[in-house]
């Protein structure tokens, strides 16, 4: 009975979130279609960190630089279309961006993580941190793409049969995207690999023992999980049009662990309910005060010190 | 090959690395000793430098604005670890690192309300704004001078206090067991406070040396920070040895790079290639060499013994 | 009957400590091979060193006659060795069907199914049903590990390493942390699975080891000091001095 209700009352979320914000648009509030719209793609990167984070008990706090690389996936070749140079990158074709984006965050994943995987704790946390920043600094060292100042783009992905100019197919994209990464994490973490991957979370050393070659199952997670993001970050960078390197600034990482964290880590509306309240929480702040970081912090100094046996006893579930 | 600017650029690298050293040296110990991961350590670099600045405006005057913002960052410290620290000492590394980048929001918002959006330049007295001589061409300023001096006896302040000092002995004795060095009745507790002020006033002194080349700005922390752990890493958390070498190789590899490395790569490039990729691969270069060293040493240079 | 396990003037040492000191050993296939020792006598290194989890200074493993010595951790359980652990080890948050079910070969298989479970599921449901009633657990198959009581939880790892069909089978003080009803049982359950393979038994309760053992070896000081049987072992002398005599 109990379960009913919970599975009735996710579907509710789910279509709530589909239909509400269609409707405050056809009522002239654009506004919440666009926070909708938003909320589903950081939701998207938040279950791709789940699933290392959450399943995996790897905690990355570098995971918006997939974000930003799936942007520039976006940036670069829509910039080359629109205003010349490098021809064979030059497209407006959302299936290339995709891919590019896919690739490079693939890429980036298998590299840094060769790397960071040989490590643990916080030396993992501050590996990836690191990593992130070089991305962070890749980018700002780039001229031709804005560098500070970011990259403005004004065309979006040309996908056939669909306009991403048209907010609602923009949100119905972005909303029917997250729907399917839930299923697929979902899906992924019901297989075989899923079951090896919360073994090596909940005890390594004893995985190894089995007979597991533990570095590698990691790695292959940790590449998922990339991918997912960077293809959030495809989304993101149609969405905004302006693709900067703050996107991959490592407060982003923070606020991406805080929506994994707080929605509840290794389930699969957990992502989700972490985007809701943070998009939420950010909303409310930030219309009370510009400097809307201050409670924001404050409230997450808080809740590390107040929670029973901290944050980290939300990872193990 | 201009000599003259190499050698500059030399000067420059030991600079970065010595105000790299001054940062990251607290942030090892605090980790090293207190086994606390701060991120905000940061801030407190970026405080110290607004701080000065704030007070070389009301005093007129460098040299006391320094020598003012000292015990204030020291207490800044000290408070810090009271309130935000010593409660999570039991708790894991991921709660130190979720509540002080808590704090990092908490503290860097604090500045924008009281020094506003854009960064404080701070004015040179005159007696420290000058070059000095080193050969018949080659003249540095006196100012990157002195940062690398006071860099350099901070190091060396820093290894003599914590290896030959009875304050450093504690230090090291609770370092490796808390509870027999409470048992012989010292406090414990003041004695990590301690640490954290000896850390973050190291940090606020490096962010003093800094701003009137950079002037004192809102993101200098978050930026430094990385820098920092990296340094860390490098170097073995708690080594303040290991912390030395990296930053300076840290600091060198930087600099250079950033100067040298479109030169380097002309020789087997175009320049046109060169010149564009010069810039994205020197941005990279620190966290490459990162990479490099953490693929032979996962533990860095120098890493921590087995307690 | 040929060696399963044989260990040839194996060294180690950790800065001025000798470890390991010269020690030779060989397991007879099918039997069960207790090793006994005080305290310190080096048998964690020991352990270590078979199993890949640190390399020894000098000195050679054989594992059916293949040269084993400098093989991985991952890589050992693969070949047919495995092992139980002194301290519990098992995967907490998880259930007692899934923890025996990872340690199956069917399972490390099929470890890059992403998408589906592994193949032969039913293959696997036999062996965690025939796993469990072994060692008496069947009731608890679904259950989350963290209810079990601590003879359960060490039922669990001897139902692990049977999952495993593993040829060489080392148990890491099976024995530790019961209280005498259940060391009864867990004898019980060792005499059961004598003779299905090799048994190499890490232990201190003497009562077990001299009611299942075939051979004992004593380690002291990081060498064997003494091999044979129950009987020579406990008239031996040197071994009395070193080590019976302090129970």
């Amino acid at each position: 009975m109990l379960m009913q209700f919970i599975r009735s009352f996710k579907f509710l979320i789910l279509v709530s979130l589909l239909v509400l914000p269609i409707i405050f648009n056809q009522i002239g509030m654009s506004f919440y279609l666009d926070l909708a719209t938003r909320l589903c793609i950081l939701a998207i990167a938040a279950v791709g960190l789940n699933l290392i984070l959450g399943y995996g008990g790897m905690i990355s706090f570098g995971h918006a630089a997939y974000l930003g690389l799936g942007a520039y996936a976006v940036g670069i070749p829509a910039h080359h279309w629109l205003y010349g140079g490098l021809d064979f990158l030059a497209t407006n074709n959302g299936f290339v961006h995709i891919t590019i984006a896919v690739v490079i965050s693939g890429i980036f994943a298998f590299l840094t993580g060769l790397i960071c995987l040989k490590t643990k704790g916080v030396y993992f946390i501050m590996i990836t941190m690191a990593f992130s920043q070089m991305a962070y600094y890749l980018f700002v060292s780039i001229e031709e793409y804005g560098s500070d100042d970011g990259l403005v783009i004004n065309t979006r992905s040309q996908i056939p049969l669909i306009n991403l100019d048209d907010p609602i197919q923009m949100f119905l994209v972005s909303f029917s995207s997250l729907i399917f990464f839930m299923w697929l994490v979902h899906l992924i973490t019901k297989s075989n690999f899923g079951l090896i991957l919360s073994g090596i979370k909940d005890n390594e050393a004893r995985m190894i023992a089995l007979g597991y070659n533990v570095y590698l199952h990691k790695l292959i997670a940790f590449v998922f999980s990339g991918i997912i993001c960077g293809f959030a970050g495809v989304l993101l960078g149609n969405f905004t049009t302006f693709i900067s390197p703050e996107m991959i600034d490592w407060s982003r990482s923070g606020e991406l662990m805080f929506m994994v964290i707080l929605g509840g880590v290794a389930t699969v509306m957990g992502p989700l309910f972490g985007a809701i309240v943070f998009v939420i929480l950010e909303e409310v702040l930030s219309s009370i005060t510009i400097y809307w970081h201050l409670p924001f912090g404050l409230l997450l100094i808080a809740v590390v010190l107040f929670f029973k046996g901290g944050l980290s006893s939300l990872l193990s579930k | 090959m201009d000599y003259t600017l190499l050698l500059i650029q030399i000067l420059n690298g030991i600079q970065l690395g010595v105000l790299l050293f001054l940062v990251a040296s607290g942030l090892t110990l605090i980790f090293g000793i207190l086994d606390f991961v701060n991120l905000a350590h940061g801030s407190i670099y970026m405080l110290g430098a607004f701080i000065c600045a704030s007070l070389t405006y009301e005093l007129d005057s460098y040299l006391f604005a320094v020598i003012l913002s000292l015990p204030i960052i020291a207490i800044i410290g000290y408070t810090f670890e009271i309130f935000l620290a010593r409660p999570l000492y039991a708790r894991d590394h991921l709660d130190h690192v979720l509540g002080t980048f808590g704090a990092i929001l908490v503290i860097d918002t604090i500045a924008h309300l009281i020094w506003g959006p854009a960064g404080i330049a701070i004015p040179l007295p005159n007696y420290l704004d000058g070059q000095i001589t080193i050969s018949e061409n080659i003249e540095v300023p006196t100012f990157r001078l002195l940062i690398i001096v006071v860099g350099l006896t901070a190091a060396f302040g820093l290894l003599w206090l914590v290896n030959f000092t009875k304050l450093g002995m504690l230090i090291r004795a609770g370092a490796s067991n808390r509870t027999m060095v409470a048992a012989l009745g010292i406090d414990v507790r003041t004695l990590f406070a301690i640490v954290f002020a000896i850390g973050a006033t190291l940090a606020g002194i490096a962010g003093m040396l800094i701003a009137p080349i950079t002037e004192a700005s809102l993101g200098m922390g978050n930026n430094i920070i990385i820098t920092a752990f990296v340094v860390i890493i490098v170097g073995g958390i708690g080594s303040v040895k290991g912390a030395f070498v990296a930053a300076l190789l840290i600091g060198l590899i930087d600099t250079l790079g950033r100067s040298f490395l479109d030169d380097l790569f002309k020789v087997f490039m175009s320049t046109a290639a060169a010149e564009n990729s010069a810039p994205a691969i020197s941005s990279m270069s620190i966290y490459l060499m990162m990479a490099l060293i953490l693929s032979f040493k996962p533990k860095g240079l120098f890493p921590p013994r087995i307690r | 009957m040929a060696d399963i396990l044989e260990i040839k003037n194996l060294n180690k040492k950790f800065g001025g400590v000798i470890a390991t000191k010269d020690l030779n050993l060989s397991i007879l296939e099918g039997e069960l091979h207790a090793i006994i020792g005080p305290n310190g006598a080096g048998k964690t290194t020991l352990i270590s060193q078979i199993f890949g989890q640190i390399f020894p200074d000098s000195g050679q493993i054989f594992f059916q006659g293949t040269n084993v010595t400098k093989v991985s951790e991952y890589k050992k359980s693969r070949l047919g060795i495995n092992r139980t652990f002194q301290i519990t080890s098992v995967m907490k948050s998880l259930t007692v069907s899934e923890n025996i079910q990872l340690a199956t070969d069917t399972a490390r298989e099929n470890s890059f199914k992403f998408f589906t479970a592994p193949n032969n599921q039913n293959i696997i449901f036999k062996k965690i049903d025939y796993c469990l009633s072994q060692v008496g657990l069947i009731k608890s198959v679904n259950q989350p590990v963290t209810s079990l009581s601590h003879g359960d939880c060490r039922k669990l790892e001897i139902a692990m390493a049977l999952a495993s069909d593993a040829q060489l089978l080392l148990l890491d003080e099976p024995m530790a942390g019961l209280g005498p009803t259940e060391t009864k049982e867990m004898i019980a359950l060792l005499k059961r699975l004598k003779g299905q393979q090799t048994i190499l038994l890490i232990e201190h309760d003497m009562n077990a080891v001299f009611a299942l053992a075939d051979q004992i070896s004593v380690l002291v000081s990081g060498e064997i000091i003494a091999t044979g049987k129950p009987d020579t072992i406990r008239r031996d002398s040197k071994v009395q001095n070193a080590y019976l005599g302090e129970t």
